[in-house]
């Protein structure tokens, strides 16, 4: 398999090229902005068959996006921050018209105040919208996600979009080795988009988007919450056959050294490679750390999460977002309520870290680890790496 | 040019039976500009009283497919389907001629979308987005929207006992659009039917992004009986209140020539939304209201006389 030193932007912009979607409409946003300026260049050069619509907002991009998967287009995008907020009113609708667009969309902290860089405000801000959400560590996960979120919404049982993330600059602009399958590969893999109803179909002309009032809404929402548990075995199912196809690994989950764990953490994307190093170390002096990486943060998986976590006797939930609700960030209260209803529930705290792109540095990890070591003596909710 | 009777043996895009008011302007309007295209149409709409009328799940009055998305963005939705229709093409998946056709009323047209439009219209997609302008936000009630005329009545800058209802003119939209420099920009009137359907018809034959904007009387919003819809249309062309013209490849024209222009009054004094200006202490208001139609109407002749 050929390899290559690729940012995590130009991974995804790869993953594009290769999957080539028959529509891209996007709008440049930093840090995604590369996304959409090299799958620009690709079609500027005819490597890819794809309408590219440079739109004006990306408000448009997300509209542009819904009219051409109803006209039973491939469709694709790339966007992050206050773009993905611009996009917020028109993501339930990709949902509610049961739309498999996929967003590659890179992590970066919402205003206010302004700022370009990693956190996971804007995605987290959008969990609830029925995208799918699948977070990366680094720049191979962010190319073989991408690859498989096309399978996953677009199956006959899913049918919902997604979104795949990075983490804003430190995956999306940092180089890494990067084993990229053939074209051929990737098209073999996720092969022709079949779309049951299309808007082009003018011999049978369908009503898309109706108002839909007390009688049916209820039942469409209801439909769209089935379509969400189909997925969780959807994701698996494609990461079976994509390991056959790569050697690589996918689950909702991913657990580190978490089978004889005394103390562990649960994160989500870039902070998760970091883990790995602190935790190595400190097994190396006999600690019984782990860690929980969260690769699907939708659906939730939360009877998976669970049934790993509930062994362990303290956890700290690391969140890059802060919900300012007073009780933690969300990956805290969705971890907590997983194991509500579980005979076991560990002691679990709460640290919102790295807003705005602060630094996560190895010492800041081996310093929620050492408080893990007498959880007792923390508070619930805890801020990591920040001035008071 | 098709006539009436051609017109009216194809089949009708939008079915009787929506929840249209009586008297309502736009279903006139949707079918005249549909029927008016050779080919098959796709049509896309703006979150309005258009979409909210025809469509109730799972009730359709639609004979042709239809896309509602949002309030604000019919243009780049319709932008989004077209995409996928010239990739289509392209790929050898689809064949023969499509019609694209964003509508929008005054609100999704003029205000909230009107950023998706002017960004679809900059892009030059092959659609054709049509305004249907009652001049007010009428779905949720009579709201005054950028389409508003100086001295109307809304309810959210009503006529009251300090204020005479709108105190602006309208923005003058159909000749932003014609600042696009567009190959086709048209305003018009469904009291004017063949004027329109001639337009419309123009719009279909032309590649590249085209935008028509047709004066719609409401009779809820602007306080009319309902049998009155297309006499208080053609007042509107009569009095120069709403011109008919056309901007073909930068050539302007009026196409309906009015030569002996009625006074605004009679054009006002019907509606409802105008009453407070036959009031004792509004001459003066009246007065500059048919100065400032007087001096549009002379401008508009410059740039493109009959």
């Amino acid at each position: 398999m050929p390899a290559a030193a690729k940012t995590g932007n130009e991974a995804m912009a790869e993953a594009m090229r290769q999957i080539n979607p028959d529509v891209v409409a996007a709008y440049p946003i930093t840090p995604a902005t590369e996304i959409v300026m090299i799958f620009a260049q690709f079609a500027a050069d005819g490597l890819v068959g794809t309408e590219y619509i440079p739109v004006e907002s990306e408000h448009s991009a997300m509209s542009a996006c819904v009219g051409a998967a109803a006209a039973g287009a491939r469709v694709m995008t790339g966007t992050s921050s206050q773009g993905l907020a611009l996009m917020y009113e028109i993501l339930p609708i990709a949902t509610a018209l049961r739309l498999p667009i996929i967003m590659c969309e890179v992590n970066r902290a919402l205003s206010g105040p302004i700022n370009i860089h990693c956190d996971h405000s804007d995605t987290m801000a959008a969990r609830d919208f029925g995208w799918i959400q699948i977070f990366s560590e680094n720049a191979q996960e962010a190319y073989d996600n991408t690859l498989q979120a096309v399978r996953i919404s677009e199956h006959s049982k899913v049918k919902l979009p997604s979104m795949v993330t990075t983490d804003g600059f430190i995956i999306s602009h940092c180089m890494e080795r990067v084993e990229m399958l053939g074209d051929k590969e990737v098209q073999d893999f996720i092969g022709e988009k079949k779309a049951e109803v299309s808007l082009l179909d003018v011999t049978k002309p369908v009503t898309i988007g109706a108002l839909d009032l007390q009688d049916y809404y209820f039942e469409h929402r209801r439909q769209m919450a089935e379509a969400m548990k189909n997925v969780a075995p959807v994701i698996l199912e494609v990461a079976e056959e994509y390991s056959k196809l790569t050697g690589r690994k996918y689950d909702l989950i991913e657990e580190y050294k978490l089978a004889d764990a005394e103390i562990a953490i649960v994160a989500l994307g870039s902070t998760c490679g970091t883990a790995k190093v602190v935790i190595d170390e400190l097994r190396e002096k006999g600690i019984k750390a782990g860690m929980l990486k969260i690769r699907v943060f939708r659906p939730f998986p939360a009877e998976r999460i669970a049934a790993v976590l509930n062994k362990i006797p303290a956890i700290a939930v690391m969140d890059r977002s802060d919900s300012l609700n007073t009780q933690g960030g969300p990956v805290y209260t969705e971890t907590c309520a997983a194991l509500y209803n579980h005979p076991k529930r560990p002691k679990m705290i709460n640290y919102i870290y790295g807003l705005g792109g602060r630094d996560v540095t190895l010492d800041d990890l081996r310093s929620v680890f050492s408080d893990l070591q007498s959880i007792d003596k923390k508070p619930l909710f805890n801020y990591l790496g920040v001035r008071d | 040019m098709a006539n009436l009777k051609e017109l009216s043996v194809r089949q009708d895009p939008l079915t009787g039976g929506h929840r249209a008011c009586a008297g309502c302007g736009f279903p006139q309007i949707v079918r005249m500009v549909l029927l008016s295209s050779k080919d098959p149409v796709v049509v896309i709409s703006a979150t309005g009283c258009l979409e909210v009328t025809t469509t109730i799940f799972p009730f359709s009055a639609w004979n042709v497919p239809f896309l509602h998305n949002a309030f604000e963005n019919s243009a780049a939705t319709a932008s989004g389907v077209e995409a996928a229709y010239n990739a289509f093409v392209r790929k050898n998946k689809i064949k023969g001629k499509i019609n694209f056709v964003a509508f929008g009323g005054d609100g999704g047209t003029y205000d909230i979308g009107f950023q998706s439009l002017s960004g679809a219209m900059e892009r030059g997609h092959d659609l054709l987005y049509v305004c249907y302008n009652n001049e007010a936000y009428m779905n949720t009630g009579v709201q005054r929207s950028g389409a508003t005329p100086r001295g109307a009545s809304t309810t959210t800058e009503p006529a009251g006992k300090v204020s005479s209802g709108k105190t602006r003119p309208r923005k003058d939209l159909t000749k932003i659009m014609a600042a696009h420099n567009l190959p086709y920009v048209a305003q018009a009137a469904g009291g004017y039917y063949m004027d329109l359907i001639k337009k419309a018809e123009k719009a279909f034959a032309t590649p590249g992004p085209k935008f028509i904007n047709v004066l719609q009387p409401c009779r809820l919003g602007w306080g009319y009986k309902p049998e009155l819809t297309m006499e208080i249309s053609r007042l509107a062309v009569q009095t120069c209140v709403w011109p008919l013209y056309e901007v073909e490849n930068g050539i302007w024209k009026v196409t309906m020539n009015v030569r002996e222009k009625k006074p605004i009054a009679e054009f006002l004094k019907l509606q409802d939304r105008f009453r407070h200006l036959f009031k004792p202490g509004n001459e003066q208001l009246l007065a500059d209201l048919q100065k400032e139609v007087d001096k549009n109407w002379e401008e508009l002749l410059k740039k493109g006389a009959p």
